[in-house]
């Protein structure tokens, strides 16, 4: 029995590899597509926008002294008491947006990839368990499982936040908690039919370690489905982060991440003060768009049962 | 098979068995429910009263040992808040959330399954590149800003639907006519004024689960016609229509159906932020509404419940699967 | 049902359908929908004691005294009371009320409430405290009742405004089931409830046989709606006519909207930021720190100078201006100009930065240290966005704040615990400076009863003393100097800091009035359509 995994679940024959560089291959067909490349050059600025936003942005809008609350809602264009023109306005604090934003990417970047990142190496790892070694060791994964798909996340994150206090670290162990079940139930799912086949068999007869097979023959032959749901996933931990935020459960409100500031803004949006969600709002979108294209199309190369 | 259902069952029990335990500690570390109920101005005498009156005095695992000795005799506990029967007060609310979680898969089906059917036989088409493109956005808006939204725009602009709440409903016998329409069981999908306060929230609910199944179909049908046995229905000659819809379509569905089938299980449970949104009286809003006043009999029943539905939707998947996929065997397994 | 109260409504009803076809066109006027924010738990009256369910036992049942829209008392059910003894009120009760199920209303009736007070199974937050006092009763007519209490007791009028009356005969029994589900949910009020789904809607029906004023609406629909912006929204949308708790965000937005009107008062409800007294002079309070993070040794909030210059530090008229956007004036004490026990003689608050880090230095931190400012962000107006304020304010003389904020549920258990070193809370008072004395600046004393939400644990044997007096001074005007007194030792020793008292704010829909009241009650009888 299985789960279905996201994406692909028909077994096909096992990879052919190629002996002529698969690297290069890989370059030259994810650049088939012009969407996902142009997806890839948009990722890589607004992950160097987030890297550097200490040096770039006009304003450190974490340091509660360089805030003012005199500057507070002020439309894009005005010209703020430090002397510098706030382009995109100021929210209701007297931050900057333009620095919110780009000081907020990196908070929503790290949440987002972070938790998606270590959701995916600990479900993963306890799914290829749970499929390769079976018996109780399966039966116990997969009742947590089914006990944290149940498991409001709105709850985890006010344990974390009773248990550890608040804190950007303590965001991502509250959406890891949350997220590693949907990658151990697609790895597993995949899993399942991957581990009857003769290249495992194989690798069983050479008597080589369980790491061994469970990592390097097994892992990689469940990773399209893998990508797919990780991809998803990154865009969900950024939208359930600024969910919780909304909740008042999210990071702390002076680091303010993209989904803050939205929650932030959104009181305002009825009385016409866009501005302080909506940048924001376009920031977040276009960010996981394009985390969603490279997503796709990384799926569709990966895949060797669309090769034709 | 029937040992296999007993020792899932049993398993369910211990799962039944730790949520309640990990909520039990989980809400007495997230904090004091009296501090919370309590009026500001109640002083002391009247605190310890309150502590008494729900049963917080005695030592945690004795409240726990009086909460299973209750929930084996099929008591889960009276809210500290409504005073009510918890499972009564989930009961209550269940009707609205359920028309409103299957309105949104059906809402997904119907939208999601021919949007990606196109644009998996079409992978190249423009327009189902921008079907793809359109279908990240279903997942990266925050769902409480997209209701807020649609609120602005259909009910205050536009004027079309009504902003909130879950309008006139009527319970099916009362639809028929066989009783008045305020006795049973109330529905809002029996009523005209019910339908248009459904559609938002509904939508709001939806457009995740449209984006989920247009990317489940169109990537299982970019797999399926790679197949040999669809490569050799079309040699057969066999019109394209029959090809798509007797053999592709048929291969899809097991995937898109267990997708949709969990992802209703978490609408059910969790629709928390579209409910309140929308001030829509179902489960999500109440067990917010009981986490943050730590309402904890409800919060318990409330997830007992939940995690017995998961269980039950994860085993009818487990089993359509191993009857689908005679590859995937149940006897070999533990569980 | 008794059947001559049933000949009477349908006359009734005959006659408002009269008056239905002579103001033809006027057919909303027959029905409004209020929404509020924050719904109701029970229809039990003395179940939980919470504003909305107060607001909406205000409105189908009465208490002895009333409060009206001021905060005055006012008679009720009772048209008259004085203390007979100094240890026995005497409460004359209104003649010819009825219940909304016909029966008459008498001392009994009063009796049976008072004696259910401590007797309300599971209440999470009982109103025994109103009956505590009261060692016996005597009904010495059916219209006369008499509360002996232990002591002299000046505070009991007062507290007969936070208990409504319920029906002897359909109550005897009933359980706060009985009332959700309407069988006892009768009572004398203007309005009785013909529908109830718990924290959905409750829906009212003009209760014809009201002693007082005819309610203006033959059907009024109360739905909880707790999403702010969606309140908002149903307002302008038009399904509802009447909202509470606008948000300050969308107060310009309102003001502009011509189909639309607020209506406000100045309430009763005080934010303030609560310090660490517990800490004694020469121990580490949790989150403060010196300079470099590390323990400071001693606990700066022990000094007057420097609570002061955190005050100082304050500019109170940006906060209200820029965060509260005018919903709030800027306060140097508890309750509002013109209330029972309020100080006239105490200055304005002032911003003074410079003055601020004066006294800092005097004090011996001419460089600050660093505090961490903690606050709730789902309980006040705007409560997360007033610490980010002060946080920026206290940076500004050095003192290093870090601002966190976090939902009520955890905060407040830690509030509690005296975890924090300085915090945002709020306190709604009733109309009586006795009130925040006693359970926010009196030494904590579980006997007394003292202190209860004294989270600061702050304490000065001068205000006890004088607090002590006023509690069994039955002459109100001596009462209220010592409560005078009291509270303006207890402000000038910074015991909390005051930031500023909200205002209370409904917005209305056009041919639609509302009476705003000062204690936040959001009840359907304030509801009225326009004069024309």
């Amino acid at each position: 029995m299985s789960e279905v995994a996201i994406g692909g679940t028909t077994p096909a024959a096992p990879r052919q590899d190629k002996v002529e560089t698969p690297l290069r291959r890989f370059v030259s067909e994810f650049c088939e597509s012009r969407i996902a490349l142009g997806g890839l050059v948009v990722i890589t600025i607004i992950a160097l926008i987030a890297i550097f936003a200490s040096w770039i942005a006009p304003q450190n809008p974490y340091d509660l002294a360089q805030l003012d609350i005199m500057d507070g809602r002020m439309e894009p264009g005005t010209v703020g008491g430090a002397g510098f023109t706030y382009w995109l306005g100021t929210d209701d604090q007297g931050r900057d947006m333009m620095s919110g934003i780009m000081y907020g990417l990196r908070i929503s970047l790290t949440v987002g990839a972070g938790s998606a990142l270590i959701a995916c190496l600990v479900g993963a790892s306890l799914g290829l368990m749970a499929a390769y070694i079976g018996g109780r060791t399966d039966t116990v994964i997969m009742r947590l499982v089914d006990l944290q798909l149940s498991f409001p996340s709105i709850l985890v994150a006010l344990m974390i936040l009773a248990f550890l206090g608040k804190g950007v670290m303590n965001v991502v162990v509250a959406l890891v908690i949350v997220e590693w079940a949907y990658y151990a139930r697609t790895v597993r799912g995949t899993a399942l039919v991957e581990r009857r086949r003769e290249y495992i068999e194989a690798a069983q007869c050479l008597a080589l370690p369980t790491y061994r097979i469970l990592f390097r023959h097994l892992l990689p032959n469940c990773l399209p489905p893998l990508i797919v749901v990780a991809t998803m996933q990154v865009a969900r931990a950024i939208a359930l982060e600024a969910t919780l935020s909304f909740l008042g459960l999210g990071v702390p409100i002076t680091e303010p991440s993209l989904g803050l500031l939205i929650a932030n803004g959104y009181e305002y949006m009825l009385s016409g003060k866009y501005w302080i969600s909506f940048y924001p709002g376009i920031a977040l979108l276009i960010t996981i768009v394009s985390i969603n294209l490279v997503g796709d199309q990384l799926r569709d190369v990966l895949n060797p049962r669309l090769k034709k | 098979m029937t040992v296999y259902l007993v020792r899932r069952l049993i398993q369910a029990l211990f799962v039944v068995l730790a949520m309640s335990l990990i909520v039990f500690v989980g809400v007495y570390a997230i904090g004091d429910p009296v501090e919370i109920l309590i009026s500001p101005d109640a002083d002391q005498i009247e605190r310890e009263r309150a502590i008494v009156a729900l049963g917080l005095d005695l030592p945690l695992w004795q409240q726990y040992l009086v909460f299973l000795t209750n929930a084996v005799q099929g008591d889960l506990g009276r809210s500290f808040v409504f005073n009510e029967p918890a499972l009564r007060l989930i009961l209550q609310r269940m009707p609205a959330t359920l028309e409103l979680a299957f309105g949104a898969t059906f809402l997904a089906l119907v939208i999601g399954l021919p949007l990606g059917l196109y644009a998996g036989l079409r992978p190249n088409a423009s327009a189902s590149k921008t079907i793809m493109a359109g279908s990240i956005l279903g997942f990266s808006l925050p769902t409480f800003w997209v209701g807020l939204m649609m609120i602005m725009v259909f009910a205050v602009q536009l004027g079309w639907l009504p902003s909130t709440g879950r309008g006139t409903t009527c319970s099916v016998l009362g639809f028929i006519g066989l009783q008045p329409c305020s006795s049973g069981v109330q529905w809002s999908f029996l009523t005209i004024d019910g339908l248009s306060h459904m559609v938002m929230p509904a939508v709001n609910l939806a457009l995740f689960k449209i984006s989920l199944v247009i990317r489940l179909t169109r990537a299982g049908v970019r797999e399926t016609m790679l197949m040999d046995y669809v490569k050799f229905a079309r040699a057969k000659g066999l019109s394209p229509a029959r090809v798509t819809f007797v053999h592709v379509f048929k291969n899809i569905m097991i995937p898109v159906v267990t997708v949709v089938g969990l992802e209703l299980g978490s609408t059910i449970a969790f629709s928390v932020v579209t409910e309140s949104v929308f001030a829509w009286p179902g489960m999500g809003k109440l067990i917010i509404d009981s986490i943050n006043v730590l309402d904890r009999p409800v919060i318990v029943a409330y997830l007992m419940i939940i995690v017995m539905m998961f269980i039950t939707i994860n085993l009818v998947v487990d089993l359509t699967y191993s009857l689908l996929d005679p590859r995937v065997r149940l006897e070999n397994k533990g569980t | 049902m008794k059947p001559n109260i049933r000949r009477r409504m349908l006359a009734a009803s005959t006659i408002a359908a009269a008056g239905f076809v002579l103001a033809a066109g006027q057919a909303s006027a027959q029905t409004a929908t209020i929404a509020v924010g924050a719904p109701v738990t029970s229809l039990d009256p003395h179940y939980h004691q919470l504003s909305p369910n107060n607001a909406v036992s205000d409105t189908i049942f009465d208490r002895l005294v009333n409060v009206d829209d001021r905060s005055r008392e006012t008679p009720g059910l009772a048209t008259e009371w004085r203390a007979a003894e100094p240890t026995v009120w005497e409460f004359k009760l209104r003649p010819n009320v009825r219940f909304q199920n016909g029966n008459a209303f008498t001392a009994e009736d009063v009796a049976f409430t008072i004696a259910r007070l401590p007797n309300v199974p599971n209440s999470p937050s009982s109103y025994a405290a109103y009956a505590r006092p009261i060692t016996r009763i005597e009904i010495v007519d059916p219209l006369t009742i008499r509360f002996h209490t232990a002591e002299p007791y000046p505070l009991l009028p007062l507290d007969m405004t936070n208990v409504r009356i319920i029906d002897k005969e359909v109550s005897e029994n009933a359980t706060t089931e009985d009332f959700n589900s309407l069988r006892a949910a009768i009572g004398t009020g203007p309005y009785r409830a013909v529908a109830h789904r718990n924290g959905d809607r409750i829906e009212f029906e003009r209760f014809d046989g009201y002693w007082g004023e005819r309610a203006p609406f033959q059907r009024v629909n109360y739905r909880m709606i707790t999403n702010d912006a969606a309140r908002t929204a149903a307002l302008l949308a038009g399904d509802v006519d009447l909202i509470d708790q606008v948000p300050t965000s969308d107060l310009t937005n309102l003001r502009r909207n011509n189909s639309v009107h607020l209506s406000e008062t100045l309430g009763l409800r005080l934010v303030f930021l609560g310090l660490d007294h517990l800490r004694q002079a020469n121990e580490n309070s949790p989150l403060i720190t010196d300079n470099d993070g590390k323990p400071l040794g001693r606990n700066p909030l022990q000094d007057v100078r420097v609570r002061r210059a955190l005050s100082m530090a304050i500019d109170r008229r940006a906060i209200v201006e820029r965060v509260m956007e005018g919903a709030a004036v800027p306060a140097n004490q508890f309750l509002p100009e013109g209330v029972f026990g309020y100080v006239a003689d105490l200055p304005a608050p002032t911003y003074d930065p410079n003055g601020a880090k004066q006294l800092l230095a005097e004090a011996g931190y001419p460089n600050g240290f660093r505090i961490q400012l903690n606050g709730p962000n789902d309980r006040y107006i705007n409560d997360s966005r007033i610490i980010q304020a002060v946080g920026q304010m206290w940076t500004r003389i050095g003192v290093r704040t870090a601002v966190e904020a976090q939902p009520w549920t955890t905060f407040v258990g830690r509030a509690g615990r005296q975890d924090f070193s300085a915090f945002l809370i709020g306190w709604g008072s009733n109309p009586d400076g006795s009130h925040p004395l006693r359970n926010i600046l009196a030494t904590v004393n579980r006997d007394r009863g003292w202190g209860a939400s004294n989270r600061g644990r702050y304490s000065n044997p001068q205000v006890d003393a004088l607090l002590l007096q006023s509690l069994s001074e039955l002459d109100n005007a001596k009462r209220e100097r010592e409560v005078v007194d009291g509270m303006r030792i207890a402000m000038t020793d910074v015991g909390v800091i005051p930031l500023h008292i909200q205002t209370n704010i409904w917005a209305v829909r056009r041919g639609f009035e509302h009476t705003a009241r000062r204690d936040e009650l959001t009840r359907a009888q304030d509801l009225r359509p326009a004069a024309r």
